[in-house]
């Protein structure tokens, strides 16, 4: 590697923030619109309106963008190098799926410096399913020596509706993929902005306390009366947009015209009981019907949508 | 002949489909060409992570041409009729046809159809695109452009090339053309994703295989297997340690590369205070890599395999050190999983309910485990309530079990009660696949009676027909205990498996009593634990196709079972009479017998049609025989009353075998019997009394099985 790239705080092996300006600037060269992170909690990049609708309907899209993401029960205090209740997904979607998905994919983890001829990499079966979403498609995870650093898919169904055409899917975990190209064994010891010295920036400095403040509020203080009362706020909401965004009847114009924001509840559904279940006050069997309740706002979402322009509609 | 190629080129197929994929599309063209009467050599099937490879050879360049014969009117038959023929037969006038004469009915037309066989090029362009249009993966999906069409092709992962060439060996192969959604059949492939990913140029199998391999590709499964064994085996050796071999892992791994690379890494030595099989359980399940074992200690080794798809330019020193670390975060995890799991529960106050319900000691960490399963109310079944319910009615039946057993009631209760306890530990929660195995290592943490440890793993066992059947009394109980419970359950609620649905996997469960029963020589009578006429009909079916199975004909089965169910339900004295009785037939007397009870009861089933049912009922008449008997017959009327008391007596003392030979004493009188006497006399009082002697017979041998259900 020349010394001017390695000596460059931004290079992807050098910093958190090089490696992902380098994979927005390399999707950006490939056509994606490069989003900036949904402004709620999402469980995950595919959370985000630009994923999971975007998806529905005829209409080409190409985006890339990081989300945070806010897994509660993945919370460990700050005290596990590689588990975190908060981290960012580096999240592509191109629909239809190009031809060359899996050629570009790994063209990416050239530019952000995987040497292909000395890294193993390799595309393991998984099965994507989100039964929250009511969305399953099929892929890999992608192995770098054994370790997953994405998930590639190619969605076939999401919020219950057929994906015609399929949207391809990739999700890097960044944190991982950081650590792998940096050559960092703890998560917390990963340089943030590629400074050395007193300007150094660890991820650590960044997140630690937080993870640890977070981990605290999911596991113990989160106020699950108010949750549960969040939770049906929410689902009320949803069905209430869904059902003012219905067209007259009788009028002229046919859309839906509240799709987003009644999204945007069952988003805030989805990630209210994602805390309820780490904090363990949903049994076995309650915990079911929950997921049920947010797939069905999902799907009915995901039809008001397609009634939209952005869904194809018109 | 020559020989048909086909290859289908796609994305990462996954691993566990591409054997059957193989064997499928073999199985499919195959057919379809032998439909069209295109018979071929050989044939053989490959698949790698990115393709499917097909080789037929020895096929024809035609088919055989077919004539064929149509009748059509008499000759003057109205012009509609002639009109029919000619467009059912293809013709475009009568000219086209022949006239056959016939004495009979006079001179009519007949149309003769050539039809040239078809090329097979031609067939092979029609069959293919079908058989990749109706392959049946077990999950498909749609991808690209396309798929905003509805009928879109579909495929396991996107398919990106379709090689398809037919020639003989002296000539250059022509490719087959066709095309499936947009995809042109071609004669060209590529090779390794990283080393070779041109296109490459093919004429025929013979070519192909070399040319994959230059592009470093091995086509053949099997031989990737060869190569990544020998090598893990010869690295292992290289470092004095023995690879522990892993068939299913294998497989898989086979069908993760097409170049296999073998190396090894090693991790950190205080790892090894984890149990062996929790460090196996996680390099193999999330790493797919092989464990070694110090062939002096039988210990795992702190060394792994992993097998890689790539010849790195450093020699796999990235790539060793990348699984490695990988590893080690697994590791990292197990060690804490394995630590967590010996520590207190924080909560214990919300536990004391379910402790005390369950007799549950709080201060040792698996009885405590136990506890939070009861408490966190997991459901086992919805109409067959939680885990905790459950492992109260196991306790329950297996305490009950133990003395017919031979174990300690109490020991068997307290290993039921802790049999579940292992489900909520975090090592379990991680790898399924180490239940029981993770509460044997619990309870023997926490100094549980060493048979109490045993059955906490051994409670699930024999978990299919090789596997080992516990011998441990009180494993035998909790095992006995946990099957019963489940299939007397799912009975009560009608959950019963169907056909080749048996989502419980209550087959397995019967035939795990029945083995722990027979293999263990329980005697134990079933129908007060399954008071289910119809389980029982459950248990002697598996019984029969577990016999059967064993090589025993089942029809003795039948004949010792009898009529129906019940009365039949000690498992152990039916295999013991079956055994028995199949040892007697084996015999010359046993043959005999047999031969004898088939003639008497077909001339009784004859007679009683005309006497009516149970006309011969009564015993015989020994008056009547001593006054106008033949010495004979006096001597089956001896011997009958002779053996079949012997034999009842020896059936109700379960002397199988000494009732097999009393009815071994009845065989020289039977033979001479058969021999001299004339059944129907034209004396109907000695012809009913020598029918009512047969029925005696048939009646003695009843004692010990049901003859006429047996077979020859």
């Amino acid at each position: 590697m020349p010394l001017a790239a390695s000596s460059d705080p931004l290079n992807p092996t050098r910093s958190f923030q090089g490696l992902l300006l380098t994979l927005q600037r390399f999707w950006a060269e490939r056509g994606c619109v490069i989003l900036q992170p949904y402004d709620m909690e999402v469980g995950a990049g595919t959370f985000h309106p630009a994923t999971t609708l975007r998806a529905l309907g005829p209409k080409p899209w190409k985006a890339a963008y990081v989300q945070p993401s806010r897994r509660p029960k993945d919370g460990r205090y700050g005290e596990n190098p590689n588990r975190l209740q908060h981290y960012y997904q580096f999240q592509v979607i191109l629909k239809p799926s190009p031809p060359d998905l899996q050629q570009l994919y790994l063209d990416s983890l050239r530019a952000i410096g995987v040497d292909l001829a000395l890294h193993d990499v390799r595309f393991v079966e998984d099965d994507w399913e989100s039964p929250t979403l009511g969305a399953w498609g099929l892929g890999w995870e992608c192995w770098c020596d054994g370790m997953e650093v994405s998930q590639f898919t190619y969605f076939q169904q999401v919020a219950g509706v057929e994906c015609a055409p399929v949207a391809g899917e990739l999700t890097y975990g960044l944190e991982r993929l950081a650590m792998y190209v940096q050559g960092v064994e703890n998560v917390y010891d990963l340089n943030f902005n590629g400074l050395e010295g007193e300007d150094r920036i660890s991820y650590g400095d960044v997140f630690l306390q937080a993870e640890q403040e977070f981990s605290r509020h999911n596991f113990e203080h989160a106020n699950t009366e108010v949750l549960f009362r969040h939770f049906s706020d929410a689902e009320a909401e949803c069905k209430a947009l869904l059902a003012a965004g219905e067209a007259d009847i009788g009028g002229n114009d046919p859309s839906h015209k509240l799709a987003l924001p009644a999204y945007d509840q069952c988003i805030k559904a989805s990630h209210v009981f994602n805390l309820l279940d780490a904090r363990g006050v949903i049994s076995v069997t309650e915990r079911q019907s929950y997921i049920l309740r947010v797939r069905e706002l999902a799907k009915a979402c995901g039809a008001a949508w397609l009634k939209t322009a952005g869904g194809g509609a018109n | 002949m020559p020989d048909l190629l086909l290859e289908l080129f796609s994305e990462e197929i996954p691993a566990r489909m591409q054997r059957k994929a193989a064997e499928d599309l073999k199985k499919l063209v195959t057919d379809a060409l032998v439909e069209r009467g295109l018979t071929y050599e050989g044939a053989k099937a490959f698949a790698t992570p990115r393709r499917l490879a097909l080789t037929i050879a020895g096929l024809p360049v035609r088919g055989r041409d077919v004539r064929e014969e149509r009748k059509g009117p008499r000759v003057g038959a109205p012009d509609a009729a002639v009109q029919g023929f000619l467009k059912a037969a293809g013709l475009s006038s009568l000219d086209q046809a022949t006239i056959v004469s016939d004495p009979k009915k006079g001179d009519s037309y007949v149309a003769v159809i050539e039809k040239p066989g078809q090329e097979t090029v031609a067939a092979i362009a029609e069959i293919v695109p079908a058989v990749i249009r109706a392959f049946p993966w077990p999950k498909s999906m749609r991808w690209g452009k396309a798929s905003a069409q509805s009928g879109s092709l579909r495929w396991v992962r996107p398919l990106h090339s379709i090689l398809c060439t037919f020639g003989a060996e002296t000539e250059d192969p022509e490719v087959v053309p066709f095309e499936v959604d947009g995809i042109h059949s071609s004669n060209i492939t590529y090779g390794h994703r990283f080393h070779a990913p041109g296109p490459i140029t093919v004429k025929r199998f013979d070519d192909y295989v070399p040319s994959l391999e230059r592009a470093k590709v091995v086509l053949d499964a099997d031989r990737r297997k060869q190569i990544i064994a020998a090598d893990a085996k010869n690295l292992a050796f290289a470092a004095g340690l023995e690879l522990i071999e892993d068939e299913g892992l294998l497989e898989e791994v086979a069908g993760l590369v097409e170049w296999p690379v073998v190396l090894m890494g090693d991790f950190e030595e205080r790892f090894l205070d984890i149990p062996g099989e929790a460090i196996r359980a996680t390099i193999r399940a999330n790493q797919k890599c092989f464990v070694l074992r110090d062939p002096n200690s039988g210990e795992l080794a702190n060394r792994f395999i992993p097998v890689s798809n790539l010849m790195a330019s450093d020699g796999g020193l990235a790539i060793t050190a990348g699984n490695g670390r990988v590893v080690r975060a697994r590791l990292s995890d197990a060690a804490y999983f394995w630590q967590t799991d010996r520590g207190p529960l924080p909560d214990l106050d919300t536990l004391k309910e379910s402790a005390e319900k369950l007799g549950l000691d709080l201060a040792k960490p698996l009885d405590q485990r136990m506890a939070k399963l009861d408490r966190l109310g997991v459901v086992f079944h919805a109409k067959l309530g939680t885990q905790g319910e459950r492992v109260q009615r196991i306790a329950a039946l297996a305490k009950e079990l133990a003395p017919i057993v031979g174990a300690d009631p109490a020991l068997a209760e307290r290993a039921a009660k802790l049999a579940k306890a292992d489900l909520p530990t975090e090592m379990v929660g991680e790898f399924p696949e180490l239940q029981g195995l993770m509460g044997r290592k619990y309870a023997e943490l926490q100094g549980e009676n060493p048979s109490v440890a045993a059955a906490i793993e051994e409670h699930y066992k024999p978990l299919g027909p090789s596997d080992r059947v516990p011998t441990d009394p009180v494993s035998v109980a909790v095992a006995l205990a946990d099957k019963l419970d489940t299939l007397v359950g799912f009975w009560a609620i009608d959950e019963k498996p169907t056909g080749s649905k048996d989502p419980y996997a209550l087959r397995r469960a019967a035939l795990g009593v029945i083995r722990l029963v027979v293999e263990n020589g329980v005697r134990l009578e079933l129908s007060k634990f399954a008071r289910d006429n119809d389980l029982l009909s459950f248990f002697h079916d598996r019984l029969k196709v577990m016999l059967r199975d064993q090589g025993a004909r089942h029809d003795l089965v039948d004949a010792v079972l009898g009529e129906g169910a019940s009365g039949n339900d000690d498992l152990l004295l039916i295999t013991r009479r079956v055994a028995a009785l199949g040892r007697f037939l084996e015999t010359e007397d046993g043959k005999s017998l047999l031969a004898g009870y088939k003639r008497a009861a077909n001339i009784l089933k004859a007679e009683e049609k005309k006497d009516g049912e149970g006309a011969f009922a009564d015993a015989a008449d020994l008056q009547l025989i001593a006054a106008a008997g033949l010495i004979e017959e006096k001597a089956l009327a001896v011997a009958l009353a002779q053996a079949t008391p012997k034999a009842e007596a020896a059936v109700a003392a379960e002397d199988y075998e000494g009732a097999m030979s009393a009815l071994a004493e009845l065989r020289p009188a039977v033979d001479a019997f058969f021999d001299k006497v004339t059944v129907n006399d034209p004396d109907p009082a000695l012809r009913a009394n020598r029918l009512k002697l047969l029925n005696q017979l048939r009646e003695a041998t009843r004692a010990v099985a049901d003859f006429s259900r047996i077979a020859g």
